[in-house]
């Protein structure tokens, strides 16, 4: 059997260690609430736990925050590809390529948070209408692409002193070059140059969240 | 007249004093958080000198295309060096005498080559330095760059391989989208060839 590759493997054993043992905390959290707790409810009352217990309640967070942004555009992409006659033959191994990093992102932050990951949130990536023809417009679903990508680009940036000083810091960093290389090929296929200047700007975890808010149908 | 290693004993001195060294002929970068931003220093010199020499010296079909990304690019490498000469003041390395002999300028393959080199190894290099870093203002500011270096190394990709998966390729991007990440131990040898003063990192990992 092959393993999914996760964060917890780049991260120490003692980390690791106290990261799993927070699955036995969830189960525990679950079982106490019975039939009335619901999915949130539950995560809420771990993650309040895991931090009381000295869990890397913060590394908790933005890995959630993270999976958040990584389902997006995992969705976004897969729906994208699956839309007969949207992406022009000539770009689909640029979102094909961008698909399947995304997907793998969810993939490795649904690892490393094992019970405590989010369940994918409902997506409307028309934003209640305001982008009706999202996948059968290439220019609209092209538009929504470039800000989706500098938009994690920014997201990932704006968490890198959360993560500092844990060892999630180098995967994360790891990730955020990835999404500033689909920004830039993004920019690139919409016929623009791949970036705005010599510095990129981070944005704050409520700036991102506010962005992405009219895409999320149930919220965050 | 001074001689070389009467000019090399007195940069040994000003650097004895300041973390950074010059031992056995070689630039040692010192420790801490002044010897990352060194590191950061050294390759921001080596890709801004490149960029330079690439304008200067147009290759054969240099189109309007290319120069308004090759500009771009050597303008980004520009300020960040600018920005960690700034941010060293008196703990900067001195200026790295630099060799792209190995560099064909009248070529667009092997100078774009060659930016994919520089493009890829920069985007590693900071994402494996991030963790050295102690100073949550530094690790911001490198945050801020090293998108941008992603973002040419991608463009430089599709520059070569246009509209392929070659800007986020399986040669730079692994099984789980993750982007390399280097120590200055794996990175320096691999931009030896290309600098005449010997750089060391005997106090990073």
């Amino acid at each position: 059997m092959t393993t999914q590759p996760t964060l917890l493997d780049t991260l120490d054993p003692d980390l690791t260690a106290r990261l799993t043992s927070r699955r036995g905390l969830f189960s525990r959290a679950a079982g106490s609430l019975g039939a009335l707790a619901t999915a949130p409810t539950v995560l809420a009352v771990a993650s309040t736990e895991a931090f009381a217990q000295g869990l890397p309640g913060q590394v908790v967070d933005v890995l959630r925050f993270a999976l958040t942004l990584e389902y997006l555009e995992a969705e976004f992409y897969q729906t994208a590809l699956a839309s007969r006659g949207l992406i022009p033959g000539r770009y689909r191994p640029v979102f094909q390529q961008i698909a399947k990093h995304e997907v793998a992102h969810v993939r490795l932050l649904q690892g490393a948070l094992g019970t405590a990951a989010i369940p994918k949130p409902t997506f409307d990536f028309t934003a209640r209408g305001k982008y009706q023809d999202v996948f059968e417009s290439f220019d609209t679903f092209t538009t929504l692409s470039s800000t989706f990508e500098d938009l994690g680009v920014a997201a990932y940036k704006g968490q890198a002193g959360n993560l500092q000083g844990t060892p999630v810091l180098t995967t994360a960093l790891q990730i955020h070059s990835v999404e500033a290389r689909h920004a830039a090929e993004v920019r690139r296929v919409r016929g623009f140059i791949g970036w705005d200047g010599a510095f990129d700007a981070p944005q704050t975890k409520a700036q991102v969240l506010a962005a992405a808010m009219p895409f999320i149908a149930g919220g965050v | 007249m001074a001689s070389a290693s009467f000019l090399e004993l007195n940069l040994g001195k000003a650097f004895a004093q300041r973390g950074a060294s010059l031992a056995g002929g070689a630039l040692d970068l010192g420790r801490g958080d002044f010897a990352v931003l060194n590191y950061a220093y050294a390759l921001e010199q080596l890709e801004a000198a490149f960029y330079t020499q690439v304008l200067q010296q147009p290759y054969r079909g240099f189109n309007a295309r290319d120069e308004q990304i090759l500009t771009g690019i050597q303008q980004h490498e520009v300020a960040h060096r600018e920005f960690f000469r700034s941010a060293l003041g008196g703990n900067a390395i001195p200026d790295l005498q630099v060799d792209f002999q190995r560099v064909n300028f009248s070529s667009r393959q092997s100078v774009l080559t060659t930016a994919r080199t520089f493009e890829d190894l920069g985007v590693a290099a900071y994402n494996g330095a991030g963790q050295l870093l102690s100073n949550p203002d530094f690790l911001a500011k490198a945050g801020s760059i090293v998108s941008v270096e992603a973002r040419h190394a991608a463009t430089i990709r599709d520059l070569l391989n246009p509209f392929s998966p070659a800007f986020a390729g399986n040669d730079v991007v692994d099984a789980s989208g993750l982007d390399g990440a280097l120590l200055p131990s794996q990175v320096l040898p691999k931009a030896t060839p290309f600098v005449v003063t010997p750089v060391s990192a005997s106090q990073l990992p």
